[in-house]
Order: C-alpha cells, then structure tokens, then sequence
C-alpha cells in the first residue's frame, strides 16, 4: 500500500466510523416515541434521582416525583388546600394521642397483582427504619415506640423490628409512639410511609430496577438516568385516576436544555426551569406559566453555638440584621417575584387554619435601615466585626447573598460590614454547618415533609433536633412545641405552634428571608397544568391533545 | 518498532497509576459526600455510619484508593450514591460520546482540512481571507455561546433540526452538536492546513510534479496534500482525546446523556466511584490516541523510524 493510499484509507476510515457509529443508533430510535407525539401521553421534565428509588430511601424532589405517582399512602394532600386526608386508610384513631390504631381499606392491590395488607405497611416502616438497610429516610419513624433499637446512634442493632408496629389482622395495625403526637396522622402522606410489595424483600434488585406500587400509575419502562415511561396502573383502587394515557419523563443534562425543548414543542410540562428564562417566560409561552408559592422557606442562620453569638446583645444585634434586609426588593430583581418577603417561620401553603399567619415575625422582618442601625450599635455591633453569609456556591445562591450583604452595608453606612463566604460544594458546607464551624451567618432552607406547621418548627428549633443548625435551645419553647403535640384539638394545637413561633421571632435562631415559589411551565398542547405543594405537578390531571 | 511500541506501553504504568491517584485525591478533599445525601437534614448518624462503611469511607486514603484499585483490576467499578453500577453508565456514556466524538471529527476533518486546502492554494485572494475571517470569529466565540445560539436558532425559532438529543442519539439530531463541538478544532485544522500548503506549494517536488505535466488534481491531492497533512494528522490524533473528555459544555447544551454529563453528575454528588471511573477510562483513551498519533507520524513520513 502506498503511501497516498495509506492516508486515504485513514479518511475513509474515519468518515466510515462516523457514519456507522451514527447509523447503528437510527434503527433504534423508532420505538423511543418520545418529542411528545403519541397520543394523550405528556412528556414532563425530570432528573435524575441521587438515591436509589425506595420509599424510606428517597428525600429529594425527583425520586419523590416518581413515587408519589407509583404509591398511594395513608393519607394524600390536598393539591389546592394541602389539608391532609385519608386516601388508604380507613380510619386512623388513638384515644391518648400516643397509641393509634390503622385501619386500612380493603380490596387494594400492588401492580403485581398482591394484596395490599397491614404487613404490607409494617414491614415496610420496619425496613425504612432499620440502620443496617442505609435508608436516607430513616429518622422518620423516630417517633415510633422501639426505633432506638433498631437504630442505634453506634453500634450494630439490637432488634430487627420496632416494638410499637403491631400487625392485628389484614387490614389493620396499631402504632405506639414514644411521645405524644396529635397531627401524626397528617405526617403520613410523606413518601417514606408507603407501603411495600413482598416482591420488595424477596427479590431487592428486581424490585430497584422497576419498583411496584399501589399507586396511580405503573413504571412500564426505565432507561436508567435517561428516561422513565409511566403508565396508568390497571389495578390502580383510588380516586385520583390519571386523565391522560400516560407520562414519559425525560432526564435533562441542563435546565436550559429542557427550557429550549419547551420552546420548540418537543416537552410537554418543565418544572425545572432555568432563572435565566424567568424574565421573558411570560411571552415566551404565551402566559402558560405558573408561579406559587410551594412549602419551601429560606432563613440565614446563626452559629448560636458561639459564645458571641448566644448573648442578649447578640440577639439584638440579629434583629438589627433582620430589619437591614431589603426582602421586597431583592425578591423582585433577584428572583424575578418567584420568592415572597417571608412574615413567619412558616409557609403561605399551610393556609391560615394551618398554621400560616402573616406578619407574625412583625416589625423585625420588615426593612427599616434606621432601627436596624441603631440595634446593631446597641447591641456592641456585628459581633467580629463583620458579618459572614455562609453558602455553597455549587448552587444559585451568590446573587442573593451579595444582595443581602449589600442590603446591610447600606443600612450600616459601611461598605465592609457584611461579605459572602462561598463553600465550594453542598456536601463540604453540610459537613461544616453539621461540625459547628460556622462563625458567623449561614444559609439554610426548610422544605416541608407533610403540610403541618409542626413540620416548620420541630424538627428545625427544638433542642438537639435533626436539623437544628444554629443549635438553638429553649425550654419554653420545646415545652410549648410538646404541649402542642399532645393537644387533641386541631385549632388549639395550631395556636399553641403560633405561641412557640413567636418565640423564634423575638430569639431570631434564624432570620426569615423569603417563601419559595414552585414554577411550571407548559406546551400549548398541554392543558390543567396545576403544582402541588411540594412544587411538583400534578401528572394524573395533566391532558394533552 | 516493536520494541518502541512496548517501551511507550509500560511507560503508561506510572501515567496511569499517577493520574488516577490524583483524581481520587482530589475528589476526596472535596470532603464527606455522606452529610449531602441527606439534604438539610441532620443525617441520622447509625444509617450514616453504615453507608460510609459501604464505600470504604472509613479507611485511610491510600487503603481506599488500593481497595479501589484492587476491584477495578477485576472489572468492577463500584456503584454510585443511586445504586447504578459504574459499569452500566460506562456502557451508555462512551458510545454515546463516541457518536457525537465521530460526527464532529467527520465534520472537523473534511471541512478543516477542504478549507484550509482552498484557503492555502489561493493564498491572499478573497478566499483565502474570507477563511482566515471566519476562522478568526469561530476560535474567538466560546463553545457555550456559538451552542446556545445554534440551538435557539435552528432548533427553537426555526424548527429546521431538532432543538436537543435526548436518549435518541441519531445521526440528525447530533449534526447541530456536532457542528458547535468541532467549530473550534475546525478551524485550527484550516489554519493548520493552510500554512503547511502555502509551505509545500513552493517546494521542490511539487514544482517536479507540475512540470513532468501532471494533471493538477493528481499534483495536488498526491503530492500537495499528502506531506502537508503530517503535522494535521498530529493535531487530529491528539484532538480526538480531547473532543472526548471535553465535550462537557456540548453535551450538557444538548442534552445528551455523554462522558461529561455523567463526570459532571459525578462530581456534583462527589461520588469518587463514578468519576474516577470516567477517568480511568479516558486516561487509557488519550494515552492510546498519542501512541497512535506517534506511530502514525511514522508511516506519514517514511524519514521518522522507531528503533
């Protein structure tokens, strides 16, 4: 072979690569269906889950998205008005406040055909709690009479079952918690209270490659971080039937991406859009665009584990801090109005009768640069001398704490009173929030399990609770967070939240900043797009032409 | 030749070895991916405890990073934070960014190096200028940009290809990536070109060949081309590795499921097992693709030998 011809044949070679690595692919593309064109089926926005898919295994929004279409708990939420209410169960009924009894509706069946039982809930709590199966999930059956032992703080466990999970026939169990809690049926709509199929414990791998449920719809088909087919489940016994033929959920490497196959036509509903796109979403889609409020508020915390930070001055000097912060502004330009100024430690979602109400926080959430100045000088100024706002610039945080900052520099009268301390990942600011390393501000958001307002203050202010950041501790406050637990009466309990809340709002562990929006858009084929909540759309009432 | 061959296989022990403990190290002072799984939340601390014992998290660096040594030997590549095999996303990621490598390569050889041969053979006439323009504007746009741009044009406002790739990886759908991921390299090959052309045009033999009365075409594509491509074949060889591994910004514009989207991914979740693995595999990929590039310089040119 000579020479020319060696360097030809190395061009023909590369072409032919080429057009046989694209060409091999072509044939397969004829089953994909996707770019939205079969009939009645939506293609929706999804990525990729960071856990494996199992109930008690799953704490953020896309594994969540799935399962809540694939399940049906206990209860289900309202997607309008939140309010929690029966969707398996019976009845679930306790004479004290500690010890309930389950009672759970017969004739449901998983996808695979089996009965769903009482068992079918106890062994699956039983499962989510035990430390040695690594479920993310796990600390919420805490409550749960036993759970100590079968998840011990170190050390392997020394029960296999928690004592308080009693099967008495197929269709009901009881629950012993170890502590009084009178909205704990309400909890239970959250994904790690599902209940799981045999086939879950026989045969685990199957089962992770395509998970059976109770649910609405089925998984007929997972291309794992590529694509999800769900379709309605035949057997499905509840009332939210799905209104189209189907979902097809397709992962996104990028928001934008999804946002530019929104435009064309070829993605049907996108809750996962970009900030870049907020400003001319509007027109873009021709108004087909939502933007509520979802369970999700946002707070800068304070390291009260600090001796400087834990005196009386410093709390004034907290307020101070709070009063210096432009929220109305900094919502508008910064976020595009897909934040409200937050009034309380809750959540607009919760509705009055839950718990929300507006202003509790009072005069110490609202801008007045004068007040804020003059508390911050009374309480022997920022304590170090300048204020630091922790976050993790792996997420959109910079723009709005630079904006936070510059709020309070304005108030001061002091270019240099407040800066950003950006931490390279979300896991290394986690390891730091958790190790007790912060000095000074820091990020945090609450995003609600279960639409209570207990959910908004337990387990983030009461002491050593799980996510605790500023290591805040009052005993008034615990008392009163327990004293409503114990409360039979709904509105009595709410009021006795709000008595605890308005403790926060005079100690200020955390500042309120804003109430997260979900946002969704949607193609003109689709129609009855709607959030839930959790900002999460709701599939079953989706149609498409 | 067989015994260079063998020289430059073992001196890719210690490339492989190095460079594979680097990244392991790195990903590491990333600190504990543990708490992150957890969200906001506190993790509880038996269930963490357990899932750090699952990846080794425990174990001093160097025995981790033997441990994963001593599995990849035997094929395994671990698993990642959702229970994927490594494995798994290998076999859907390399063949995924092997189609887009090729169709870019396909478009950055034929257009790099037509125009550059135009561009060379009417040297400072409008054609030659118009190359030098449009080559100038193409090296000086970044990536993001000339991708962002294409997609809302062609894809959004005028429908005329498809806006994003997906999980269907056809040839019509990666033409439009294709394009903004070999624009750049496209227009070095034309610059490249060009010169060597300009260079060769006055040479001796081509001078010959002009004068024994050959048919232009047989002088140019022959002789011309044939001593001008050397150092292009160089630049090809050494630019194949890199449209691998670096197609990042590509492949997250377009959606496609490729090496950088899952090394991104990776990383995001500091999930060692994942990007190590992408690593490893692309390490071996450049390391091949520059012997290859060496011996190919050989047979190029008759005067290079290995001894």
């Amino acid at each position: 072979m000579s020479a020319v011809a060696r360097v030809r044949w190395a061009v023909i070679v590369a072409t032919s690569v080429a057009l046989v690595a694209t060409g091999c692919s072509s044939t397969s593309s004829g089953g994909g269906g996707g770019g939205g064109n079969a009939n009645g089926i939506v293609t929706a926005w999804w990525g990729d889950p960071a856990n494996p898919l199992e109930p008690a295994n799953t704490n953020e929004v896309n594994g969540g998205a799935v399962l809540d279409m694939i399940y049906t708990g206990l209860v289900a939420y309202d997607p309008k008005t939140s309010k929690a209410g029966n969707a398996m169960a019976e009845s679930i009924t306790s004479s004290d406040q500690q010890n309930w009894t389950v009672k759970i509706k017969p004739g449901w069946k998983f996808s695979d055909g089996t009965p769903v039982t009482a068992a079918s809930f106890v062994d699956a709590w039983n499962y989510g709690a035990l430390s040695t199966n690594k479920q993310v999930g796990s600390s919420f059956f805490q409550y749960i009479q036993g759970y100590k032992d079968v998840a011990p703080t170190s050390g392997s466990p020394a029960a296999q079952t928690m004592s308080g999970l009693k099967v008495v026939d197929d269709t009901s169990f009881t629950v012993a918690l170890s502590q009084k809690f009178s909205t704990w049926p309400q909890t239970l709509g959250y994904a790690a209270y599902y209940p799981l199929p045999k086939s879950f414990f026989t045969d685990h791998a199957a089962f992770l490659d395509k998970p059976v449920g109770n649910g609405p719809y089925t998984i007929a088909a997972w291309t794992k971080s590529q694509k999800m087919q769900l379709r309605p489940n035949p057997d499905y016994s509840g009332s939210n039937k799905p209104k189209n033929a189907g979902i097809d959920l397709k992962v996104y490497t990028d928001t934008n991406a999804a946002y530019a196959d929104l435009q064309a036509g070829n993605l049907d509903v996108d809750n996962g859009l970009p900030n870049s796109a907020l400003k001319t979403i509007q027109s873009d889609l021709s108004g087909r665009f939502l933007n509520q409020p979802a369970g999700i508020i946002q707070t800068i915390s304070f390291p009260l584990y600090q001796s400087d930070w834990s005196t009386g001055n410093a709390k004034l000097v907290r307020q101070g801090i709070s009063m210096a912060i432009d929220r109305a502004t900094i919502t508008k330009v910064v976020f595009n109005n897909t934040r409200t100024p937050a009034t309380d430690f809750t959540s607009p979602v919760l509705g009055d009768s839950g718990g929300y109400k507006e202003g509790l926080c009072g005069d110490t959430c609202k801008l007045n640069a004068a007040k804020a100045k003059q508390l911050i000088q009374q309480g022997g100024g920022i304590p170090g001398g300048q204020l630091t706002i922790s976050y993790n610039a792996d997420g959109p945080h910079k723009e709005w704490v630079d904006a936070v900052c510059n709020s309070i520099n304005n108030a001061m009268g002091d270019t240099k009173a407040c800066v950003g301390r950006p931490v390279g990942t979300f896991a290394d600011f986690r390891n730091q929030v958790h190790g007790k390393q912060m000095t000074g501000g820091f990020r945090t958001g609450w995003q609600m399990d279960y639409p209570l307002i207990q959910n908004f203050l337990q387990p983030v202010y009461v002491t050593g609770a799980s996510s605790n950041d500023s290591g805040y501790s009052n005993k008034a406050f615990d008392a009163k967070v327990s004293q409503a637990n114990g409360e039979a009466d709904a509105a009595k309990a709410v009021a006795d939240y709000q008595d605890a809340e308005k403790m926060l709002a005079t100690d200020l562990p955390a500042i309120p900043l804003w109430y997260q929006n979900g946002t969704v858009g949607w193609s003109s084929r689709a129609s009855s797009v709607m959030l839930n909540p959790f900002s999460v759309p709701v599939y079953t009432e989706i149609t498409v032409k | 030749m067989g015994r260079y061959v063998i020289r430059r296989l073992l001196q890719m022990i210690p490339v492989f070895i190095g460079t594979t403990f680097l990244i392991f190290v790195m990903v590491h002072a990333l600190g504990d991916p543990v708490n992150a799984l957890f969200g906001d939340r506190a993790p509880d601390p038996a269930v963490a405890e357990k899932i750090r014992e699952q990846y080794n998290l425990n174990d001093p660096l160097w025995l981790q990073y033997l441990k994963y040594m001593g599995k990849l030997f035997r094929w395994d590549f671990g698993t990642t934070f959702s229970g994927q095999s490594v494995t798994s996303l290998l076999a859907t990621a390399f063949p995924t960014t092997l189609k887009l490598t090729a169709v870019a390569f396909t478009i950055e050889v034929i257009f790099g190096i037509g125009l550059g041969l135009l561009s060379g053979l009417r040297r400072g006439r409008v054609a030659d200028n118009s190359v030098l323009i449009l080559t100038l504007v193409v090296i000086s746009i970044p990536t993001f940009v000339t991708g962002y741009v294409l997609q809302y044009l062609v894809g959004v406002k005028w429908g005329a290809a498809p806006a994003t790739v997906g999980d269907q990886v056809t040839l019509d759908r990666l033409i439009l990536p294709g394009v903004v991921l070999a624009s750049v390299s496209l227009a070095y090959v034309a610059r490249l070109t060009r010169t060597t052309v300009v260079e060769n045009v006055r040479a001796d033999y081509v001078r010959t060949a002009v004068a024994k009365g050959l048919p232009r075409r047989r002088v140019v594509v022959n002789h011309l081309l044939r001593n001008s491509l050397i150092p292009v074949v160089t630049f090809l060889g050494t630019d194949l590795g890199a449209l691998m591994g670096g197609a990042l910004v590509t492949e997250r514009i377009f959606n496609i499921h490729g090496v950088g989207y899952y090394l991104y991914q990776g990383i995001v979740r500091q999930n060692s097992n994942t990007v190590v693995g992408f690593v490893t595999i692309l390490v071996i990929i450049y390391l091949a693709a520059n012997l290859l590039v060496d011996l190919l310089y050989a047979v190029l040119d008759p005067r290079i030998r290995y001894a």
